[in-house]
């Protein structure tokens, strides 16, 4: 398995000091840096050993249910004129690609003699798959969510609790995830030693962004096994993923980064239109700052203060971007679009009704952009479904034409 | 060259009382307010923080009085706008806390040339990396003459609190326990920890912050440093506050007279 690669060369991974370009650092302040140290100096030794890998490959493989299907998406394809292939992080246990982080940052927290567990959930399927590999583990789990998402997604809070977690309401600032993240930064800074925090997205303070990513990498390395399965080849025309904090883009992009005849396409939430004031599009509307210990692109205004973004999926409303891909969109390597929450909804039922597969609302955004992506027949896109959507039911309820 | 911190650390070497306060609360306009009441009451430092939506190392009641500022229309240029002409009242050393985002935003030369202007004499950013302020800003903090006030606590090793030490100007701000602020951690198993910063001798004198509320809180961190600093306390203080400067004068006096009235008891 390929997590542990070196890419100390690469252009686009992150280099010695933990940036990619001029993103990325760790803007901890002192009370926190043991911890991020700790993490720092072991992060690799740790994936690279032979046991820890084959531990994480087996709960992969036995646990989680990978490799995920590559799908050949024949309708789908059909409609849009070339050979679109969904990889389906929908399948996974937890219903998203969230558990492929928390299983390898749960091996590595008992590798490091933690015996609690805390996480940040915004719609709750980062909590939840959290909540589920401390169960397994049997390890303490505490869960920081905005109270304003406890409300709007109690069958995710039901879940957590069920899998024996705290879920303590964050009550700060707009009490949504970008409050709870600095309720789980505060509760690690009060408990140093005993706690990790297994952070959901490719963001934060480095390591964070490339150790999630290279747990999320076991995305791009199945797709490059399965399309030479497929297709005879391992380089698809395009890899198109939804970015919040942008995990499942980094574990679909990774070992692709430096194939530039990959054309990389990242879809963030346009929300209600781009310069509606309600939007998530974060290198549209960002600019650069430091959020949660890191330096990428964020909302924010004039005078540095974080905006609160909006999008109808939970999981892409986050005022910030990981660095890998503030990068990925100044070096011009990947190309950045933004899809509306109606052009999400529209692609959710499309997809309902031509594969029979009910995306997650994130995943949908990135379905979305395929209209506008100038595909030839010939192409091999390999688009990352993230999750499912069940979890989104009563939103495509509440927006289904009548 | 000597700037207001270092003349005070020159003349007085114990029981020195910093006091944090968010700037633009609990009023947008009472800033200069509190501080001049502060200097009134006998604090030697002033601590003024700048608000943030996202303020990390705080705990609720520093974060609430900032969400509170923010609301009441607080902003880097309305602070500087309210600092304006302040040094003609006010004569102790002031120092700005924040975060480093808005600094950003504002330009981290021009705010450091807007401070210098205003009177301001030092900064404290706790999300400032050592090395980024090493490799990008140190030169201009010395070339506007501010200091960077630098963290260090129970868990930082003794190599880099010697790194610190050698990068810190002014003081160096010890916190307590492995906490954010207002935390009420036991202070009482600190003392190892007092011990080892004293026997580093370090250039900079040291001032010990986080859960320090009271006389008893003061007392026991000054007998460790030379001084110490109260944050959420205060802040808690002008919360109900009617009478801000009657609120500032008995708070100081509190940890102040209150040490008086005791050492007279002894």
């Amino acid at each position: 398995m390929d997590i542990a690669i070196d890419t100390s060369k690469s252009r686009y991974h992150v280099d010695k000091n933990g940036y990619y370009g001029r993103f990325g650092g760790a803007y901890v302040p002192e009370m926190l840096y043991p911890n991020v140290e700790e993490l720092e100096q072991q992060y690799m030794e740790v994936l690279r050993d032979p046991g820890f890998q084959a531990e994480f490959e087996d709960l992969l493989k036995n646990y989680v249910g990978r490799p995920s299907p590559l799908y050949y998406a024949k309708r789908l394809s059909a409609k849009y004129g070339a050979k679109i292939y969904l990889k389906r992080e929908d399948l996974n246990h937890t219903g998203a690609h969230k558990i492929n982080n928390t299983i390898g940052q749960i091996l590595l927290a008992k590798r490091l003699g933690k015996s609690r567990i805390i996480a940040e959930t915004g719609a709750g399927q980062h909590g939840v798959a959290t909540a589920t590999v401390c169960a397994l583990m049997g390890m303490e789990c505490v869960v920081y969510m905005g109270e304003v998402d406890i409300e709007r997604q109690a069958p995710n809070v039901a879940r957590m609790k069920m899998l024996g977690a705290t879920v303590v309401p964050a009550s700060s600032g707009s009490k949504t995830l970008k409050d709870a993240t600095n309720e789980a930064i505060r509760d690690w800074i009060n408990n140093p030693v005993n706690t990790h925090y297994i952070l959901g997205t490719a963001a934060g303070p480095h390591p964070y962004p490339d150790m999630v990513a290279r747990f999320q990498s076991v995305i791009s390395e199945e797709i490059k096994k399965q399309l030479l399965e497929h297709e005879g080849r391992e380089h698809p025309d395009y890899l198109v993923a939804c970015i919040g904090g942008g995990s499942n883009a980094a574990g679909t992009y990774f070992h692709f980064l430096d194939v530039p005849e990959v054309k990389i396409i990242a879809v963030e939430a346009g929300g209600k239109g781009i310069h509606s004031g309600y939007s998530a599009a974060s290198t549209k509307l960002g600019n650069i700052g430091i959020i949660h210990a890191c330096k990428t692109l964020l909302m924010q205004t004039e005078d540095g203060q974080i905006v609160e973004p909006h999008s109808i999926s939970a999981g892409l409303d986050y005022p910030g971007i990981g660095p890998m891909h503030a990068h990925l969109y100044e070096t011009g390597r990947g190309v950045f679009l933004d899809a509306t929450d109606d052009e999400a909804l529209a692609a959710g039922y499309e997809l309902s009704l031509l594969e029979g597969i009910i995306p997650a609302m994130e995943s949908a955004h990135a379905l979305a952009k395929l209209k506008d992506l100038d595909l030839k027949p010939e192409d091999v896109v390999v688009l990352c479904l993230s999750g499912r959507g069940d979890k989104d039911l009563n939103t495509y309820i509440t927006h289904m034409k009548k | 060259m000597q700037n207001r911190i270092d003349q005070l650390f020159a003349s007085k070497k114990k029981d020195i009382l910093n006091i944090y306060c968010t700037a633009g609360f609990p009023e947008l306009n009472s800033t200069l307010t509190v501080m001049k009441a502060l200097q009134d009451s006998g604090a030697d430092i002033i601590e003024l923080g700048m608000p943030f939506s996202d303020p990390l190392a705080d705990g609720p009641v520093i974060q609430d009085s900032s969400t509170r500022a923010l609301k009441n229309g607080m902003s880097l240029h309305k602070l500087f706008e309210q600092l304006e002409g302040f040094r003609k009242e006010i004569h102790v050393p002031v120092i700005l806390m924040g975060y480093l985002n808005p600094v950003l935003q504002y330009g981290v030369e021009a705010f450091l040339k807007k401070c210098a202007e205003t009177g301001i004499d030092g900064l404290i950013l706790p999300d400032l990396p050592m090395a980024e302020y090493e490799q990008d800003y140190k030169a201009i903090f010395e070339q506007y003459n501010l200091d960077l006030i630098f963290l260090v606590t129970p868990e930082t090793s003794d190599a880099r609190i010697r790194k610190i030490d050698s990068l810190s100007r002014g003081f160096i701000y010890a916190v307590s326990s492995s906490s954010t602020t207002g935390k009420d951690k036991d202070m009482g198993n600190q003392e190892a920890y007092f011990a080892r910063l004293k026997s580093l001798q370090l250039n900079n004198p040291v001032l010990i912050g986080f859960g320090i509320k009271d006389k008893a809180t003061f007392d026991a961190a000054a007998a460790h440093a030379n001084g110490a600093i109260i944050g959420t306390a205060f802040i808690k203080a002008l919360e109900g506050s009617t009478d801000i400067v009657a609120t500032v004068k008995s708070f100081v006096a509190s940890i102040r007279e209150g040490k008086t009235l005791a050492e007279k008891t002894i």
